[in-house]
């Protein structure tokens, strides 16, 4: 508050610049949920964002033996894996295409989400420390960790394209719409990894059931077989695990084949939508009390 | 006199104690739990026992009924014993945490030095952490852009700069992390006990930065233990007892109050006593100051022998205990700690529950003195508590010179003069 001393000397015509008034905040009991949202807060502290985003790629590059090659191999040596004992031993299909394409085309995305939920989930609950003595909309942590794996995909793609390439796979018109599927997996992965962040600080168990639950979703998703194994009717129901639309619709964009509708699509986007929303509301609810309980 | 900046309106926090029952930090006990809640229930009926009585969760105020106004640049000191609500005062007012009852009215940016450098990482560079803990902060680039020469000087970390700070001493780290957050340029600063770390020279340099602070017009609550320290910083003062005020003003008499209360606590059993830290698995149960044949003393004589022993509740591997000196301003005197072992040191056969430490010449002047004692073991702290005994010394003879009464020392060691001859 400026004190009506100080405005009246600015009635004096010189071009003074007005004092900013200081920006009143209050701490009390948080009320409903808009109340706690507070995106102005979350815009205020957007260069956050982009820091922890940098912090964890230059950490994540810095301190592993094989740096960034380890985004490429992660897949890639699934895939190998995948394709001897999916494709080879157990024979099982893949809509025409080669197994290891076919698999690697899903890997890419699905090591995306998995790496995602992992530092996600986890790296609040690292942070314990800063948490505890300093305030900053905790939301940002889980979410870079989520962001800083968009670096790791894109590093991974090329490879996609290059295998594509090796088995025939030229780019087509398909591939424009890679960026849809990459939004649909971006929203999937944060809005699952704000859910299990906000119940990992509450309860210590949850860190042992990321892992399974990871592994869980897997089997939910076509990464391993095709999604035209699940019978017509009741694909709009497996559309309503987002991961499975875009697995496929990363396969269609490269490889042009794939299990895929417009009706799947909206399932799948109007399930991460809620997913995200209802994780942002939760998060940003609870995260008032995470200095207390972590 | 300036507007008020800092308006706090009967605060509370409270906290659910439960006795590990009905809130488990497990998820899969928590469900577990719920599911079988009917049942148990039923149980209860059928044993004619009240549903919920069993269940109940006990509540603890660390912050209650906390109202008081702070006017732009103000330097206020807060104190209180552990466990009496300072630290969480200042997590309200951080925003760490919420208050559960009345607000708190903040104008201007306030920025916590809680705990420098929380939020660094190793791995990155000086440069690096700078612009992270900034961001963290709630600075902007251009602005950490626009400060970092100035950041930079002041931590003295120069040719460092680039360098990953898991290089750095411990000194350069705190120094590093005081800087930024002291360039904040917040109107409001909260300091908890920063300005224990550091050597002599930086510590200087942070209390001048702190006078800048208060000079520039910012406000600042300051909690801490070294009541010298507040005493010559703070203009007021705020007291705290079990989460609510229990006198503001000027802080020459709230010093004066609180170190009156410390005193009162010894009539309180030590394990009676709840403003200790630690895991607590083994407590300090009993202080006894004794003198070479282990009776019982509440005054030693300076130069005299003198044994403190600290009863503890249990044995715990590698366990070790500490005893500090502390001066009736709060100034720390000297300290014992059991874990520098010398070779004179021996082994406790009849009570394995105590430690006792020998002293054949008390080296301190007259003046009443207390001792903060912890504890560790299982590579822990157990338990840590400040005013466990208070004692006065009284006059006797340093190396066989007497000990004059002179406030504004507190050791003697022993010594010797050659002074020039009279003819």
């Amino acid at each position: 508050m400026i004190s009506e001393t100080t405005t009246e000397r600015l009635e004096i015509n010189v071009p003074v610049p007005a004092p900013v008034e200081p920006k009143k905040v209050r701490r009390e009991p948080s009320k409903g949920w808009w109340d706690s949202l507070k995106l102005d807060e979350l815009w205020n502290y957007r260069e956050l964002f982009y820091f922890l985003v940098w912090r964890d790629l230059k950490v994540r590059y810095k301190q592993t033996v094989l740096g960034a090659s380890w985004a490429i191999l992660q897949p890639l040596l699934t895939m190998v894996v995948f394709s001897v004992v999916f494709g080879r031993l157990a024979g099982i299909a893949s809509d025409g295409s080669p197994y290891p394409i076919f698999s690697f085309a899903a890997l890419v995305p699905w090591t995306f989400l998995a790496n995602g939920l992992t530092h996600g989930s986890q790296n609040l609950v690292t942070a314990s420390n800063m948490v505890r003595k300093v305030y900053f909309p905790r939301i940002t942590m889980p979410t870079a960790a989520v962001l800083a794996g968009l670096a790791d995909l894109g590093l991974a793609f090329p490879f996609l394209l290059g295998i594509a390439l090796v088995y025939g796979y030229w780019p087509t018109a398909t591939l424009l719409w890679l960026p849809v599927f990459l939004i649909l997996a971006l929203l999937t992965t944060i809005g699952a990894a704000l859910w299990l962040a906000a119940f990992n600080v509450q309860f210590r168990d949850v860190r042992h059931a990321v892992p399974f639950l990871i592994q869980i979703w897997l089997f939910a998703t076509p990464v391993a077989y095709p999604a035209s194994l699940v019978p017509e009717h009741w694909r709009m129901a497996y559309a309503m695990n987002p991961m499975a639309t875009v697995v496929e619709g990363f396969r269609w964009a490269v490889v042009g084949k794939a299990t895929l509708s417009t009706g799947m699509i909206t399932v799948s986007f109007l399930v991460a939508f809620l997913l995200l929303v209802t994780a942002v509301i939760y998060f940003r609810k609870m995260e008032r009390t995470f200095a207390d309980v972590i | 006199m300036n507007e008020v900046c800092l308006k706090v309106e009967n605060l509370g926090k409270r906290y659910l104690i439960s006795h590990g029952q009905l809130k488990s930090d497990y998820l899969s006990e928590r469900i577990l739990r719920g599911m079988s809640a009917p049942f148990r229930r039923i149980v209860q009926v059928i044993k004619g026992n009240p549903v919920h009585a069993s269940e109940a969760d006990s509540i603890l105020w660390a912050v209650k009924d906390v109202t008081f106004e702070v006017r732009r640049g103000q330097v206020v000191g807060v104190i209180g014993r552990n466990g009496a609500g300072k630290s969480t005062l200042l997590k309200i007012l951080a925003g760490i945490t919420d208050p559960n009852e009345g607000y708190a009215e903040i104008t201007g940016r306030v920025a916590s030095l809680l705990e420098v450098g929380s939020g660094f990482h190793p791995e990155l560079t000086g440069r690096e952490n700078v612009y992270l803990n900034g961001a963290v902060l709630g600075m902007r680039k251009e602005e950490i852009d626009r400060k970092m020469e100035e950041i930079v000087s002041f931590a003295e970390v120069g040719d460092f700069l680039d360098t990953p700070i898991k290089h750095y001493s411990s000194g350069m780290y705190v120094r590093l992390a005081f800087s930024i957050a002291a360039h904040l340029e917040p109107e409001i600063l909260l300091v908890d006990e920063v300005l224990a770390v550091g050597d002599a020279a930086f510590q200087r340099k942070c209390l001048g930065k702190m006078d800048d602070v208060c000079k520039e017009g910012r406000t600042v609550l300051f909690v801490s233990h070294n009541m010298g320290l507040i005493e010559s910083i703070c203009e007021r003062g705020i007291l705290l007892e079990s989460g609510r005020v229990a006198k503001q003003g000027d802080i020459r008499e709230v010093v004066s109050t609180y170190l009156k209360t410390i005193e009162d606590q010894q009539h309180v059993p030590l394990l009676a006593r709840t403003d200790r830290r630690g895991k607590a698995m083994s407590q300090v149960a009993k202080f006894e100051i004794l003198d070479e044949n282990n009776n019982l003393l509440t005054a030693l004589r300076s130069g005299g022998p003198a044994r403190f022993r600290v009863h503890v509740t249990r044995k715990l591997p590698g366990m070790n205990c500490t005893i500090e000196i502390i001066d009736h301003l709060g100034h720390p005197v000297t300290v014992f700690r059991s874990k520098s072992r010398a070779s004179t040191d021996s082994f406790e056969r009849q009570d394995p529950l105590c430690f006792t430490c020998h002293l054949d010449d008390l080296f301190l002047l007259p003046g009443r003195y207390r001792a903060d004692i912890s504890i560790t073991g299982d590579n822990r702290l157990q338990d840590s508590i400040k005013g466990a005994g208070f004692f006065d010394v009284i006059g006797g003879s340093i190396g066989g010179r007497p000990t004059v009464i002179d406030k504004r020392f507190r050791v003697g060691l022993p010594h010797r003069w050659t002074i020039p001859a009279e003819n």
